[in-house]
């Protein structure tokens, strides 16, 4: 303990530059924290789009195809149907679940407010497909599909657009003029990847969809689910050879269908916010660096101009050993202390870059304790070899010097 | 009666570029405990490396060196150092206290490094006491730059004190203080030397070295001569010696 004194009082005579030394430390744990929080919040959001996303899922789109010489653009086959759709349920192994979509757009009336936006056709299973859970009210059933009911369930925004004052719960909204029962709301989801409003639909019953409000035949899309990512590959592989065969494409022709498995697109993502990560860290690393150095030559400094107390500690019995401990100590206090700053430095900046920036953050406990570690260990790296140098002095010459 | 120090056959020999510098060159010596002796001679002499190897800070080239009947003179550093630390107290010409440190604690400096520490009441009970025996003990608190030169001194020789060392060895204590506090620095010398403590002080002022028992003159590396000192100065008497000298001063003036 007393050994841990004197450091401290060492440290404390020469206050100014102390708290100079320190803060390189303190910038460079700072730095560390900061960036790495900025990166895994980067990260942590885009894991939510993932999530949000749903797990597994496989979109299947009608393709473009080419009549008569003139490609029909996207969605232009106008090939999806009810029965593709079913079909991938019974026969492609490792389908978890198939939500087939059709979508159409309109006015929305509710008593005296309307509001505009996307209804979405969709399965029962449409919801647990994307992970998605109602705030209140039930999902439609198998037997509502069935009978192309007119019932619907709300995104967030639309229920607080049409029902601002009120529960939606068992009103009647006209779509196009087609009375329907809102069954539930569903929980606010966000923004998306693409930075549209996914709260803001209405989601109905494929059949109801198609039969009472687009007035369609074929389906926009089908929603697959795969049993895990590993099968995904598996299941598209299944999918598009059902697809093939059952619209009977000759082989070496073009598929007419497209199939989108946005994982992939979130998983680029995250990686991309990893290599962020990777590299604002060690950035931030480098700025550590530079403030060990710091320690290293302050430590040097301190080394000889105490030359001479180095030598009177010696002549009255102190070993190498105690001097080295010594300087280890205050190189380590001032390493040690710098951190704990440079951790309260790293969280606030963070929290500001929050606030201000708006920018996503997270400071997990063990970005702090590598963050806390990492400077004590700058301490005893950098500190270590103007230790070893006070040590090795020959108390006579320190005893001399002036 | 064992002798506190036992020196034979000494040589020290060093090597700076290419000639060597023979600084010692075969000196016995025996010291027993309760004397108090004058180490002189001019620059060169060879009086300073002999205090070096003395003090324990350097190893002679040859011969052994029994101190308190341990031959230190095959120790390594580390032994060395705890030789110090027991055997030995050291006081410099330049006072070598820790600047900004008080007097008490640069007392306590030799007992942190003492291998079997006390505890921190009875350690600071220790330091006071050596402060007490150096007529400092109302100025505990001081660090070193509130001190005169000689109460400086006074608390480097506690600390030379501090962990009842067989020896305290002396390299000129009174060279930084005028004629005056020299006389109280030889003063507290001679009491602690009353009370049986063997001191070996390194000197060139014969006037100084006449407060001491015993003088050994160097010159080139060898022991030239080692006497009694016949006319011993009192301190005390000195000093009140001194005092009338200026009262009369004032008088006539």
């Amino acid at each position: 303990m007393a050994i841990v004194k004197v450091a401290f009082r060492a440290l404390h005579r020469n206050k100014l530059r102390t708290v100079l030394t320190m803060l390189g430390i303190i910038i460079g744990v700072g730095a560390v924290i900061t960036m790495v929080a900025l990166g895994r919040g980067a990260k942590a959001q885009v894991q939510a789009r993932i999530a949000a996303l749903g797990q597994n899922v496989i979109l299947i789109f009608s393709g473009s195809i080419n009549r008569g010489g003139v490609f029909t653009g996207f969605g232009g086959a106008g090939t999806r149907t009810v029965e593709d759709a079913l079909a991938f349920e019974k026969e492609v192994p490792g389908v978890a679940a198939v939500s087939p979509e059709v979508r159409t757009g309109g006015q929305i009336m509710a008593g005296n407010n309307n509001w505009s936006t996307s209804v979405q056709g969709e399965g029962v299973d449409y919801l647990s497909i994307r992970q998605w859970d109602l705030a209140e009210g039930a999902m439609f059933t198998e037997a509502d599909v069935r009978s192309a009911a007119k019932v619907c369930i709300l995104g967030k925004t639309t229920a607080d657009k049409l029902f601002p004052d009120e529960d939606p719960l068992g009103k009647v909204i006209r779509i196009k003029n087609v009375p329907v029962t809102v069954l539930g709301v569903l929980k606010a989801k966000g923004v998306s990847m693409m930075g549209s409003d996914q709260d803001d639909l209405v989601i109905t019953p494929y059949t109801t969809g198609m039969k009472r409000l687009a007035g369609v035949t074929t389906l926009r899309a089908i929603n697959v689910q795969a049993e895990s990512a590993d099968r995904i590959n598996d299941v598209q592989n299944g999918i598009a050879d059902l697809l093939r065969q059952r619209h009977r494409i000759q082989p070496g022709r073009d598929d007419d269908f497209i199939m989108r498995n946005q994982q992939e697109l979130a998983e680029t993502q995250n990686a991309a916010a990893e290599t962020m990560t990777a590299l604002l860290a060690g950035i931030a690393g480098v700025s550590l660096l530079v403030g060990g150095i710091g320690i290293m030559n302050i430590m040097l400094v301190s080394v000889t101009e105490r030359t001479r107390e180095i030598g009177i500690r010696m002549a009255v019995g102190a070993r190498g050993h105690d001097i080295l401990l010594q300087f280890l100590i205050e190189a380590v206090t001032l390493s040690c202390i710098g951190g704990i700053l440079g951790i309260g430095l790293g969280v606030g900046g963070a929290h500001l870059l929050t606030t201000i920036k708006n920018w996503a953050t997270l400071v997990s406990p063990d970005s702090i304790f590598v963050a806390f570690v990492s400077s004590a260990a700058v301490g005893i790296f950098f500190g270590f070899y103007p230790a070893r140098k006070a040590s090795q002095l020959d108390p006579i010459e320190a005893l001399r010097y002036e | 009666m064992n002798a506190v120090i036992k020196l034979q056959d000494i040589h020290k020999i060093y090597h700076t570029g290419e000639v060597d510098v023979h600084a010692v060159r075969g000196v016995s010596l025996e010291i027993f405990p309760g004397e108090f002796v004058a180490l002189m001679g001019a620059s060169g002499s060879g009086k300073s490396t002999m205090m070096n190897t003395l003090g324990c800070l350097d190893r002679p080239t040859r011969g052994s060196y029994l101190l308190d009947g341990i031959d230190v003179s095959q120790l390594d550093r580390d032994q060395l150092a705890d030789i110090r630390n027991q055997k030995i107290g050291f006081v410099f010409q330049g006072f070598n206290l820790l600047s900004r440190t008080s007097a008490l604690e640069n007392v306590e400096l030799p007992m942190l490094y003492t291998r079997q520490r006390l505890a921190g009441a009875s350690q600071r009970e220790r330091a006071l006491k050596a402060l007490k025996t150096v007529g400092l003990s109302d100025r505990a608190d001081h660090t070193p730059n509130q001190l005169s030169g000689g109460q400086q001194q006074r608390v480097a020789i506690a600390r030379g004190l501090a962990n009842e060392p067989s020896l305290l060895l002396a390299d000129e204590p009174t060279g930084n203080l005028d004629s005056r506090t020299s006389v109280e620095i030889m003063g507290v010398f001679q009491k602690l030397n009353d009370q049986g403590i063997t001191i070996v002080m390194v000197t060139h002022e014969l006037d100084i070295a006449q407060y001491t028992k015993r003088m050994v003159v160097m010159r080139d590396g060898k022991v030239v001569s080692d006497t009694p000192v016949v006319s011993r100065l009192n301190a005390e008497g000195e000093l009140r010696r001194l005092q009338e000298q200026q009262k009369e001063a004032q008088l006539t003036s």
